[in-house]
């Protein structure tokens, strides 16, 4: 029955050669909603279709993806909660707090629905997959179907947390982040997520395979890390987790092996919350039917500068696109981009170069451009400086916090006005500080430009501007004085 | 006239540099073999050797950590909203545990450029300068005990001090900021007289600590900044407990009773009729403006050409005096910033032309600044009016929004309060010529923006720029929106979007739902 029904619907479009719709977008989180608002603004008529496959714990949630959702923004509240915290040093209540998160994220989610209204997108909470080029299946949960042909198709169904389905008691007794951010009852201890959980109290143990925030700028990773230990979370370096088993009292029995002794250790912990990586969304998709081509590894989608794929008219972009940054604010922009070229408003691409990004972890740390690591191997050592200091922000000299892990560190081209290739900061409100100088970054800014520029005082930022001590020289990089 | 050779045989130093603020210093420590002289500062007994100037001592530092002092209170109440449990009773705030901090803190401060200066081989002198002769000086200590010092060069560097009224009973009951860092004892009800940032910012402060407020402004706010920006600040300290008196100025300062803190009686006059009104306070902080130190140090005597009118030096670019031999840094220049960054730069880039053959000048165009008001105000390059009247305004495209930090979503606070704003001059590629920012943490957002204005940022470089999410920072992106905002309307393109954008995007959505601002950053 269902392949009549293909075979038919292949048919009116093929004969009539219309589409119920110009454009349908598999997947309403940052990119989606970004495209097929931008999309509606144009002129064309657009659907979304967004569905939530509840996580294995069951958790759902409502239109707008990861990034309202189960990531940036209860995340960045329960950082703010953390912080407040030591602000305060004071114990607190779970309960009373997510709650607050969880309504901010509804009226989030809300947001969205009424916004997409007033732009005359289609909304189908529906799980959608390919049938052809121009054709999507839309499935209810009570397993009700719909199909909606489209001129262009575009999929931006993002990713969710791995489970490292390999170790015994894994998925049954673990959670993700996607639960985190639900959960009824205080999770007392997890992995991962680790910095407000333990600035709200509870005490929590990172367990690493190898390196900390791979990919990323590993001295700064090492601040970070040194800041969280000091701060009260326990890290258990080169551990590899075997198995998970609930005890009779409730309590997980998590074992793993010491990768340097070679032996097995094991403790209890209340929650083990896995967060080894994310995997895209594709495999429901019904994208080999269709043609579209995936990277066999990370099973993203491989796209081209176009955001298209291997079939014509169907686009991916966001975290599903292969090579491309996880993050909302690129997402974001790609999508708009994406939907003004397929309206042809534009010939523009997205310029993926760049992004600024910052990691909320108890001590914050921002960067933009190139890792030090990066920077010698594309370059050479010799043909990069980089400048660097440890400074301490002024609000905690009177409350006697320790200022060990706040540092800068700006890595150069060598010679002339020394181009900045990369620029890393941590510290308090990073996010903030370097948003402004990411924006610098994209205007080709130099060592000089950074110089020239006054300080703001006090602050922290005023700091980038007054680098001048390069790791080449050896001195003492410790910033004195006001 | 100098001898062409043996300058170093003529002169007791190859520089003297009277100051030892933030100008001061910053040109002392580049270059070694010289003195730093730097003015006993009143009253002398509270610091045993205020080194640092009026920004290490009665300035940004204090006036930072006391603001930090106040924010920290409005996080006491957010964290009841994320669920930190606090006692019922109302937090309370100690003055004295506070001023002690702060104070041991600038202690340290002191300590750290003595020790700075001795590493470098700058002989520092507590003492107060006077010219006698172009290249030679009277230097007067504490104790009355002068000693002479002549040098090749001079760099001035003395900075300023608060003006007072002149009105009867301001030099004996009224305080200033000079004073206000160290008071021992809490300032209590406190009326200050100003609209300066430094009016603002203690004002501000001084309520966040639970303290009753009033501030009397006789004209205009922040004059010189944006004041579109300035009113927006003072409207935020008015929604958060700070009375305003508008239009006034005082006549005069009496006594009711001495005490730490006492009680006065001020009478005021309006500004546009006869009428007259008298308050009480504990504390009158004098905040009307900064005058230059340069009317006794003899600079007469040394040929200086000084502005009569407000006592400031003129300089030309490389910060020369009208005397060759003699420069001039920081607050006291005639119209250039009063900020210690700058006078930082100015001084260590002028010790750098002099000493180390460099040319290259300090740029005091697109400056970021930042003003520490309860909800802070960053800004760089132009205001807009200042923008109107040098370009025009059909050449001008103003993008703004209002935001709602994500902080402030959950404690449900200051909706649609904070605003962003970026003046391009369409004439020259759309060029990024002036950014404003009312929000938290304007002086680590500003900042950045700072060196990209630098880099000569235009509008469609900020685009092209990422955000960095959830931050307030990239709050920026709403450009994006409110340029298809423009288009959607289907009206001839204004010169200025904000017309078109603010009551349906911001204000009509503002009622369906409080969070709807949090949107348009995303």
């Amino acid at each position: 029955m269902a392949a009549l029904c293909r075979i038919e619907w292949h048919g009116i479009w093929f004969v009539t050669g219309t589409f119920d719709y110009d454009l349908v977008v598999i997947g309403g989180g940052s990119g989606g909603l970004a495209c097929s608002k931008e999309a509606a603004q144009l002129g064309q008529k657009v659907a979304v279709l967004d569905y939530v496959e509840p996580s294995v714990k069951g958790t759902k949630w409502g239109i707008g993806g990861t990034c309202v959702n189960v990531g940036c923004i209860p995340k960045k509240l329960m950082h703010q909660a953390a912080l407040l915290g030591t602000a305060l040093k004071d114990a607190q209540k779970y309960e009373q707090w997510r709650p607050a998160v969880q309504n901010h994220v509804r009226s989030l989610n809300w947001g969205h629905r009424v916004q997409l209204q007033d732009k005359e997108v289609k909304y189908l909470n529906v799980k959608g997959s390919l049938l052809d080029e121009h054709t999507v299946k839309g499935l209810t949960r009570t397993g009700k179907e719909t199909m909606l042909t489209a001129k262009n198709i575009v999929i931006a169904t993002g990713g969710r947390p791995k489970y490292p389905t390999h170790i015994p008691g894994a998925v049954e007794h673990g959670i993700t982040s996607d639960d985190i951010f639900w959960l009824k009852e205080s999770p007392d201890v997890a992995l991962e997520c680790a910095g407000f959980l333990t600035g709200i109290g509870l005490e929590t143990t990172v367990m690493v395979r190898s390196i900390p925030l791979r990919g990323f700028d590993q001295q700064m990773a090492g601040l970070v890390t040194d800041y969280m230990e000091a701060y009260g979370t326990k890290f258990s370096w080169r551990s590899v987790p075997k198995s998970v088993d609930k005890l009779s009292s409730g309590v997980l029995q998590v074992t793993w092996t010491d990768e340097q002794t070679g032996k097995d250790q094991r403790d209890t912990f209340d929650s083990v919350l896995w967060a080894v990586g994310r995997a895209p969304e594709t495999k429901t998709l019904g994208l080999e039917k269709v043609g579209v081509k995936l990277n066999k590894e990370s099973g993203k989608i491989l796209v081209a500068a176009d955001e298209s794929t291997s079939v014509p008219n169907i686009y991916a972009f966001g975290d599903i696109g292969e090579g491309r940054p996880e993050l909302t604010p690129t997402a974001i922009k790609a999508g708009k981009l994406l939907a003004r070229r397929l309206a042809g408003r534009t010939n523009e691409l997205m310029n993926y170069d760049n992004v600024a990004t910052t990691v909320f972890t108890p001590l914050e740390y921002g960067c933009v451009g190139l890792s030090e690591e990066e920077a010698e191997s594309r370059h050479g050592k010799d043909s990069i400086e980089v400048y660097h200091a440890f400074y301490k922000p002024l609000e905690f000299t009177v409350a006697e916090r320790d200022a060990s892990q706040c540092y800068i560190k700006v890595v150069c081209k060598r010679g002339g006005d020394q181009r900045i290739l990369g620029l890393h900061f941590t510290g308090p409100n990073a996010g903030e500080v370097t948003q402004g100088f990411a924006m610098g970054f994209q205007c080709g800014a130099t060592l000089t430009h950074l110089k020239e520029t006054v300080g703001i005082h006090p602050t922290c930022a005023e700091e980038l501007t007054k680098v001048n001590v390069s790791k080449r020289s050896g001195l003492d990089a410790t910033v004195t004085g006001c | 006239q100098q001898l062409l050779c043996g300058e170093n045989e003529v002169y007791d130093y190859d520089l003297i540099v009277i100051g030892g603020g933030s100008g001061g210093l910053a040109c002392s420590k580049v270059r070694a073999s010289q003195i730093t002289l730097s003015k006993p500062t009143l009253p002398p007994d509270l610091h045993l050797s205020s080194l640092g100037g009026t920004c290490v001592n009665v300035g940004c530092i204090p006036k930072k950590l006391m603001h930090q002092t106040a924010l920290l209170g409005t996080s006491i109440q957010d964290a009841r909203k994320f669920g930190w449990e606090l006692p019922e009773e109302t937090v309370k705030h100690n003055w004295e545990t506070m001023k002690s901090a702060v104070n041991n803190y600038i202690g340290s401060l002191n300590w750290g450029y003595r020790v700075a200066l001795r590493d470098k081989n700058v002989n520092y002198i507590n003492s107060y300068a006077e010219f006698i002769e172009s290249h030679k000086i009277k230097a007067t200590n504490k104790r009355g005990k002068e000693t002479f010092h002549t040098a090749a060069k001079f760099i001035l560097a003395t900075g300023e001090r608060p003006r007072y009224l002149s009105i009867p009973g301001d030099k004996e009951y009224c305080i200033t900021s000079d004073d206000l860092f160290s008071l021992p004892h809490c300032p209590g009800k406190t009326l200050v007289i100003g609209a300066s940032y430094v009016a603002l910012e203690c004002g501000g402060f001084l309520a966040g600590l639970g303290l009753d407020v009033t501030v009397m402004v006789r004209s205009i706010l922040l004059r010189g900044f944006d004041q579109e920006m300035a009113n927006r600040a003072g409207k935020h300290m008015e929604e958060h407990g700070v009375k305003f008196l508008r239009k006034y100025v005082p006549v005069k300062v009496e006594e009711l009773e001495a005490g730490t803190p006492g009680r006065l009686k001020v009478t005021a006059k309006s500004t546009e009729g006869d009428e007259t009104i008298e308050g009480e306070y504990n504390t009158v902080l004098i905040a009307v403006g900064r005058d230059a130190c340069t009317g006794k140090i003899g600079l007469d005597q040394a040929g200086v050409k000084v502005n009569p009118k407000n006592g400031k030096i003129p300089v030309n670019d490389e910060e020369q005096t009208n005397v060759p031999h003699i420069y001039a840094i920081g607050d006291i220049l005639e119209g250039k910033w009063e900020l210690t960054p700058v006078a930082i730069q100015a001084g260590k880039l002028l010790a750098r032309r002099l000493y180390a053959g460099a040319s290259l000048k300090c740029d005091y165009v697109n400056v970021p600044t930042t003003v520490f008001t309860p909800l802070e105000y960053g800004a760089c390059g132009l205001s807009e009016e200042k923008a109107m009247e040098l370009y025009g305004q059909d050449n001008l495209e103003v993008y703004h929004s209002l935001f709602w930090p994500l902080e402030f979503t959950v404690p449900n606070r200051d909706n649609n309060k904070c605003y962003s704003k970026i003046i391009c001059n369409k004439l020259d590629n759309d060029r990024v010529i002036g950014f404003h920012y009312l929000g938290p943490n304007a002086g680590e957002v500003t900042q950045g923006y700072g060196v990209a204005m630098k880099c000569g940022l235009t509008k469609e470089q900020l685009d092209n720029t990422i955000g960095i999410h959830p931050t307030c920072a990239e709050v920026r992106l709403i450009t994006d929106q409110l340029q298809s905002w423009c288009s959607l309307a289907n009206a001839k393109r204004p010169a200025r979007c904000w017309a078109v954008s603010t009551t349906p995007t911001c204000g009509r959505r503002a009622l369906i739902l409080p969070s709807w601002s949090l949107f348009l950053t995303v």
